[in-house]
Formats: structure tokens, sequence, C-alpha cells
């Protein structure tokens, strides 16, 4: 049985992403779940619009939510509810923002209408990926479709913040403190997901092209804790939690010379959780893991399972 | 230092938030990945907006690390989001033209909003460049910039999107 979401992959699933970008199509194709992608949406805004103006912050999402009523679901679905789903975590929080908005705020509604000429109808739902994967998604399902289970390869769930976080965006689809959604996904992965406590921290989102110096530091902390918890990888569900935690450990900022110092402990690779779905499905993602910096194959060439 | 009484009211209003909960419990600051590099955190960043304390915190380098990690606001025990109020701070920061602490950072959005205004979506390549000449620091990052494009991950040439026209009325919103 296929289920149908309007989907907005966000500006990065093309580019510096695009690892999450090719195995979310592996997997959604794999379980089923059927991707419209929403026409001609614009960029969220990411760190940028609400940085610097409120109603621009929510008025380049909430295009994106007129452009997904416009979606055409089958068998005369048009009117009905709509999820729309949104692989990235910054892109998720701005869009569930706008929808917020546009539920509570009258004014911003009808400007927003104003402008572009259409009627909000109240069917879409933006909702991220991880949590469709969970919680549409059937344990027995999830599990069915492996065919190599990921033995011996012990992780850590990082979910970093805007995937959770703040609460009236998220409405709680998992705990803004102590989120399992991933772990359990990849441990019906057969991997194992160990117990560590820096799963919801920072990693310094926008910060790494002007603070590295930040990033660098809390990249530092998150990977010498997934260390000392036991694990050999950190999985992630946000583009830029991976560019952050797979750039700064290997590229410490500033100029390229003289070459700054190595950081103090073995670099871990991290991988998207749709990347470990992906294969253990046997699907083919040999080749989009050797896009990343910190080169994960190693470690799954060592486990046998690539 | 004189209270600036209005500010306090136009920050609560912009931010949709009542700064005057604040009790100072430091929770926010206690969790605050970033606080450790600012010159108040959020924490003070609340008391210093109950006390009027307008010129301080727009000049503030804190408004500008801030991370949005929304950290803060998920823990305060009165549902006070001290992201918000950041967010309202830089915003007014932005409006009034005063210059940015953390000079880079502005540089940073105003590049990645440009290249919206430009394409409906972001073209790295071209934001970087921008950054690399407003932020006055060419050769930052260009190593993993090189590995990058080598890898496909950093496309040479943006793709606009159709509804430019739209995306303008969008940015022009702005002005209302």
């Amino acid at each position: 049985m296929s289920k149908q979401y309007a989907f907005y992959p966000g500006c990065t699933l093309h580019s510096t992403g695009v690892e999450f970008g090719q195995s979310t199509e592996l997997v959604c194709q794999a379980l089923g779940l059927e991707m419209v992608e929403i026409p001609d949406w614009n960029c969220c805004g990411a760190s940028s619009a609400h940085s610097m103006d409120h109603t621009l912050f929510l008025a380049l999402p909430a295009r994106n939510l007129a452009l997904a009523q416009q979606v055409e679901l089958d068998e005369g679905g048009n009117g009905r509810a709509l999820d729309l789903a949104i692989p990235c975590a910054a892109c998720y929080s701005r869009t569930a923002a706008a929808h917020l908005a546009l539920q509570e705020d009258a004014s911003f509604r009808t400007r927003m209408e104003a402008v572009l000429g259409v009627e909000y109808q109240d069917r879409v739902r933006p909702r991220n990926l991880l949590d469709i994967v969970a919680n549409d998604v059937t344990r027995q399902a999830l599990r069915a479709a492996v065919v190599r289970p990921l033995e011996g390869l012990k992780v850590a769930s990082y979910y970093g913040c805007l995937l959770v976080r703040p609460p009236q965006y998220t409405q709680r689809w998992d705990d803004p403190e102590h989120p399992q959604s991933m772990d359990e996904v990849l441990g019906l992965m057969g991997a194992e997901a160990v117990p560590w406590s820096y799963g919801v921290d920072c990693c310094g989102g926008s910060l790494t092209l002007n603070r590295s110096d930040v990033v660098v530091h809390l990249v530092d902390l998150l990977a010498r804790a997934a260390h000392e918890a036991g694990a050999e990888a950190l999985v992630t569900a946000c583009p830029m939690c991976m560019a952050n935690i797979d750039g700064r450990q290997k590229y410490r900022g500033g100029a390229p010379l003289p070459r700054p110092p190595k950081p103090d402990y073995e670099p871990l690779p991290i991988f998207y959780f749709t990347e470990l779905m992906a294969l253990a499905y046997g699907l083919k993602v040999k080749k989009v893991l050797g896009k990343h910096l910190v080169d994960p194959r190693p470690l799954l060439t060592g486990l046998g399972l690539v | 230092m004189e209270p600036n009484l209005a500010f306090i009211g136009q920050v609560s209003d912009q931010s949709q938030q009542n700064v005057g909960r604040c009790y100072y419990c430091l929770r926010c600051t206690a969790g605050c990945p970033a606080a450790y590099a600012m010159d108040y955190g959020p924490a003070q960043i609340l008391r210093l907006v109950q006390l009027g304390q307008k010129e301080a915190l727009l000049h503030s380098s804190a408004i500008w690390l801030c991370i949005g990690c929304e950290t803060c606001g998920t823990r305060c025990p009165n549902e006070i989001h001290a992201g918000a109020v950041i967010d309202a701070l830089r915003q007014m920061a932005v409006a009034e033209g005063v210059p940015a602490a953390e000079r880079s950072v502005l540089k940073l959005h105003e590049a990645f909003l440009n290249s919206i205004r430009r394409f409906g979506r972001l073209h790295e390549l071209s934001m970087l460049l921008e950054h690399k000449v407003t932020s006055r620091d060419l050769l930052s990052n260009l190593d993993m910039g090189v590995e990058m494009m080598v890898k496909g991950k950093i496309h040479p040439l943006p793709k606009r999107i159709q509804g430019m026209a739209e995306v303008k009325d969008l940015f022009e919103m702005r002005d209302e």
C-alpha cells in the first residue's frame, strides 16, 4: 500500500546534502511512501530570514505551503488533508513556523493571500521525514524490508536542535529533550544505537562559515561524547548538522595554510539515517557514501556491510 | 544608564514574549551552546530588556552569536522564548542600521538572502563568493569548499525558479 505525500526537498537536498536527497528517494520508494514534489518551491529562508526580518521569515515558507495545496493526489484526494514531507530539519522548522502563523495570525494570513492571490485551505500539514518514517510506517514494515542487517554497527543518534524543538512547532511528535525515533528506526535496521547525553545538543548551525571556532568547539564536544559512549559513527536527519560534523572534524576553519592542528580524537563518520536504511535495505548507496568528507566506507567495509 | 521604557514594550510586541516573567533561574544560559562566546548570555539579555538597555543590547555580540537552536525557549520554566527575543533585537539592530558586533555573521545573512532574491533558492557558490568579498575574508574554508565542489556538492551554476515575481513580492512585504 503506498501513501502519498507532498514533498519539499529544500535547497540542500540537491547540493551539499545530495546524499540525503538520493537516499531519501531510495528509502521512500522501498517503503511505498510516494513523494510528490511541490512545483516551483522557493528557499525556506533557513537561518538568515528569521535573523533579519520577521515577516520574511514567515512569508518565504508560507508560499511553499500555498504551492503544496496544488499537489494533486490520486483517486479524488484533492481537498483531503495532505502531509507535506520535509527531510531537512531547518526547512521543517521554518515551514512549521509559517504554518502556525497562518493559523494564529489572521492579518498575516490575509496579507499572504493578497500577495499570492490564493486562499489557504488548511489542509496541508508540514511534517519531518523522520516523523513519517518512524510513525506512519509500521515497525513490521520497516523491519521486513531489511535484507542486510547492520549488525555490529554502533552509532549515536544525533537529533540536534530544530528537528525536535521548539515544541510549539513540532507539536511533540518526539520528545524535545529525549527523542527516541531515530534510535528505534536504527535498531530495526539491526544497528546498535548507544545511549548518550548529547543527542539534542546543537552543532553550531550557520555559524560555521563566520565563527568556525564556535562550530569546531561544539562539534568536538559531540564527537568526543560519541567516542566515550562507544559509538563508531553519528547519525543525523539534517543537512546542516551533516555539513558541520562531517566538515568541521576534518576542516578546522580559517585559511588552509598554515594547517591548523588536527582534533585530539579520531574523526567519526556521520550518516543520514536514510543512508543507513538504504544500506540495510540493500539499495544502491555506495556511490553516495563516497561524497562524505569523513569517509565512512572503511568502517562499513570492516564490518562487512558494503 | 537610563532605562528606555518604550523599548521594553517594543521588544515584547515584536517577539510576542512576556519578558517580565523571567526570574533569572539561568536555565537558558546554562543550556546555551554559544553562551561561552557571547558578551551577554540569554538570561542577561532578558534582564537587560527588563531594564530597558537598548543600546547595550543592539550593540552586543550575543544577538549575532545566537544560533537559534531553541534550547533556551524549550527549557524555560516561564515559557519565554529567548530566541524569539534575540531575533527581535537583531531585526531591530538591522532596521536601525546599528553596526553589527559580528560583522561577518550579518554579511552571511545578507548574502544568503540576496541569493534567494536573485534565484528564489540558495545557490551556494555565488553566496559564498559574495560573502568572501563583503566579509573581507578571502581565504577561509577554501580547502573545504574545493573538496565539496570536486564531490559535486556545490554546483557551479544557479537555477532560477519560475515564481520570481512572487518572491520579489514576499521581500517587499518587509517594508509594509
